[in-house]
């Protein structure tokens, strides 16, 4: 109980960070699940909708920016998939991953272009910036409300795909892609509507992600994006209820880290979990079946 | 016969190669050393030797590893720390919050070998787990280890070895080396490309052999080639443990040209230029690597330079202004990953011989022959 009420600051930034992780982390699994690909420019989609919002912010009132922020991430996840991954579909998997590392390099450079390498202040959000206290622990709403709104998500996003039909494709195409196209599901459509989904996860991630962090980097979405890509391995890739735990898993995890102040290690602890899960449960806590990737 | 078409080969690159020697003399004593020109030489050996080890991996044994920056790394500090004077150490110019614990210092060229032998020590302890991973499980966790090794580096408890995440400097760069026995500075440019050369042309060697030839049927087919008696793990620890060895000496050349190191320099950004640096030059061939990376690097702080400059902007369209050049780079990678995927080379190789033979319009010798060997 003393553990907790000292460390409780950290833990509820861990929380916080992780059902932004969840979000960000749901876009990986999903697109691992179909395309049997590491989307890096994932990371870098993330920290584009936070420079866009930024952008936006200072031409348009804040009801607007938010939606158009969504708008505009969405449009450019779905740009990516159809202009880097598309033309590749019948290419060696390394040849995707090639071209995700490019499209994560111009991105990051595209952001570097356009803010001319400069920190930007992420605007404040009425109501989620307020800083509130709990338990003796002063935070921001945002901190409170994270998790609430990424479990809301990942339940809609859940029966979404276990009730509609294009969530039905979508579970056929990551059991077997081939054979689900001989069965007249349309695969372009199912992939794009994966990226799509993946992108509006991102934004409303960013959204929380940055609010919290106050500024945006071009490279602030590289580091968020390969632990969400563990946090994706770690719970089994392809399920998202495995995402989301791995996410506030690695979420909470790297915040006691810094709690103890082995600030240096957090990111590190991220990998070394990822090693050992990859040499001990391979499939991840909810994987299915072995598949060949030991 | 084959025996003699191979002499020639080497003939013509031995020939080759001198004239590309003296050509880099010859521009070292005309043109003034600060141009820009050879911090682009120099840097592009350097890459192309980064970039020639990553090929070995992901090229020609067909592990897709994305470990480099962290061998590069410990290459770079190895070197700094083996070579840094025993009096500076001491001193509190560079090891400000700590005390130094080697109380030693070696010479320059055993130094670079020994950051070489460091960075294969870690890469075989990293390898016994990793290298029983596949494909893109692979290259995550090659990733995660180099970030491991970074945020390692910077631990405040080895401090005392690395100097936490502080600079390192004042230790053997590129101004100290000399010829043997005189004092006389030798040209810095010229050195880079010797040893990069050398080590370029033992991976090639290397390749040739039957090692290499294990390594590409690890590539094409691991159940067939594990079938014809390659012990897979054995190979590819060594191919990952070589090229670890040549990414660590790549490092250490980085150390000399930079003057400094620090740990926050070699991130996965660098790993992914290195890649990039690959396909542009073709995966699976050596001399595309070397003409990536010069290609890479000229364009990248050279040739585009005219973008960044806002008095270039026509129409009084504000487009062209710092980071532009990064912007239209980066589209052009993207069209070379997307429709020219073989990059330069391919899987080819630079051959003298061959071009000589176009030049002296020779046919190519007829196939029979070539089937006779």
């Amino acid at each position: 109980m003393e553990f907790l009420t000292a460390n409780l600051p950290y833990i509820l930034a861990g929380i916080s960070v992780g059902g932004q992780y969840a979000l960000i982390a749901i876009g990986y699994t999903m697109v691992y699940g179909i395309l049997r690909l590491i989307n890096f420019a994932h990371g870098d989609v993330f920290m584009v909708a936070g420079l866009v919002m930024v952008y936006l912010t200072t031409v348009f009132p804040m009801w607007l920016s938010i939606p158009m922020v969504l708008v505009i991430t969405v449009l450019l996840g779905f740009a990516i998939e159809r202009a880097a991954y598309k033309p590749l579909r019948n290419a060696p998997r390394m040849s995707i991953m090639i071209s995700a590392i490019g499209v994560s390099y111009l991105l990051q450079n595209c952001a570097l272009y356009f803010t001319g390498g400069l920190a930007k202040v992420y605007p404040q959000i009425p109501w989620i910036s307020k800083t509130v206290t709990i338990g003796g622990a002063t935070t921001k709403m945002v901190t409170l409300i994270t998790p609430v709104i990424a479990i809301v998500l990942i339940v809609v996003l859940v029966i979404f795909i276990k009730k509609t039909k294009i969530g039905m494709a979508m579970r056929a195409v990551s059991k077997d892609f081939e054979t689900s196209q001989l069965m007249g599901i349309k695969i372009n459509a199912v992939i794009s509507a994966t990226f799509i989904i993946g992108s509006l996860l991102a934004a409303v991630g960013s959204m929380l992600y940055f609010s919290n962090y106050a500024s945006v980097v071009p490279t602030s979405g590289a580091m968020p994006g390969l632990k969400c890509f563990v946090a994706a391995v770690f719970g089994g890739i392809g399920s998202i209820p495995g995402a989301v735990i791995g996410a506030f898993i690695i979420g909470i995890c790297e915040n006691l880290i810094k709690g103890v102040g082995w600030t240096t290690f957090s990111d590190a602890f991220t990998f070394a979990l990822l090693i050992v899960i990859l040499l001990v449960k391979p499939t991840g806590l909810f994987g299915e079946k072995a598949t060949d990737k030991v | 016969m084959t025996e003699k078409k191979d002499k020639k080969e080497v003939l013509y690159s031995l020939i080759g190669i001198a004239v590309l020697l003296i050509v880099i003399i010859i521009l070292e004593k005309t043109i003034p050393s600060t141009s820009i020109l050879f911090s682009v030489l120099k840097k592009g050996a350097i890459y192309s030797l980064a970039a020639v080890s990553m090929n070995l991996l992901n090229g020609f044994t067909g592990l897709f590893s994305l470990g480099q920056a962290g061998f590069m790394l410990i290459g770079a500090y190895a070197y700094a720390i083996l070579t840094m004077p025993v009096t500076i150490k001491l001193s509190d110019s560079v090891y400000k919050y700590y005390d130094c614990i080697v109380g030693f210092q070696l010479g320059l060229i055993p130094s670079m070998i020994i950051a070489g032998l460091i960075a294969a020590l870690f890469a075989f302890l990293i390898g016994l787990p990793v290298l029983r991973l596949k494909s893109d499980y692979l290259a995550i966790a090659t990733l995660g280890f180099a970030e491991i090794i970074r945020a390692i580096f910077q631990w405040d408890t080895i401090g005392p070895l690395t100097n936490g995440a502080n600079v390192l400097r004042k230790y053997l760069d590129l101004t100290d080396v000399t010829l043997p026995f005189s004092n006389i500075p030798f040209p810095p440019t010229l050195f880079i490309f010797i040893v990069a050369g050398i080590c370029i042309a033992i991976i090639k060697m290397l390749i040739d052999s039957s090692y290499g030839r294990a390594f590409k049927a690890i590539r094409d087919d691991e159940i067939a080639a594990e079938a014809m008696g390659i012990g897979l793990f054995k190979h590819k620890e060594m191919s990952f443990i070589i090229s670890s060895f040549f990414a660590g000496i790549s490092g250490a050349l980085l150390s000399m040209y930079q003057y400094t190191v620090q740990a926050s320099q070699f991130k996965t950004a660098m790993t992914y230029e290195i890649l990039l640096i690959v396909v542009i030059g073709g995966i699976g061939s050596i001399s595309g690597s070397c003409i990536g990376s010069f290609l890479f690097i000229a364009c990248n702080e050279w040739w585009l330079r005219f973008l960044d400059e806002s008095s270039n902007n026509i129409l009084g369209l504000n487009i062209m202004r710092s980071g532009f050049r990064k912007v239209v780079f980066s589209i052009i990678i993207m069209i070379i990953v997307l429709f020219f995927s073989k990059g330069i080379m391919g899987e080819k190789e630079i051959s003298i011989k061959r071009m000589v033979d176009r030049l002296r319009r020779k046919k190519p010798k007829p196939a029979v022959e070539e089937g006779a060997k």
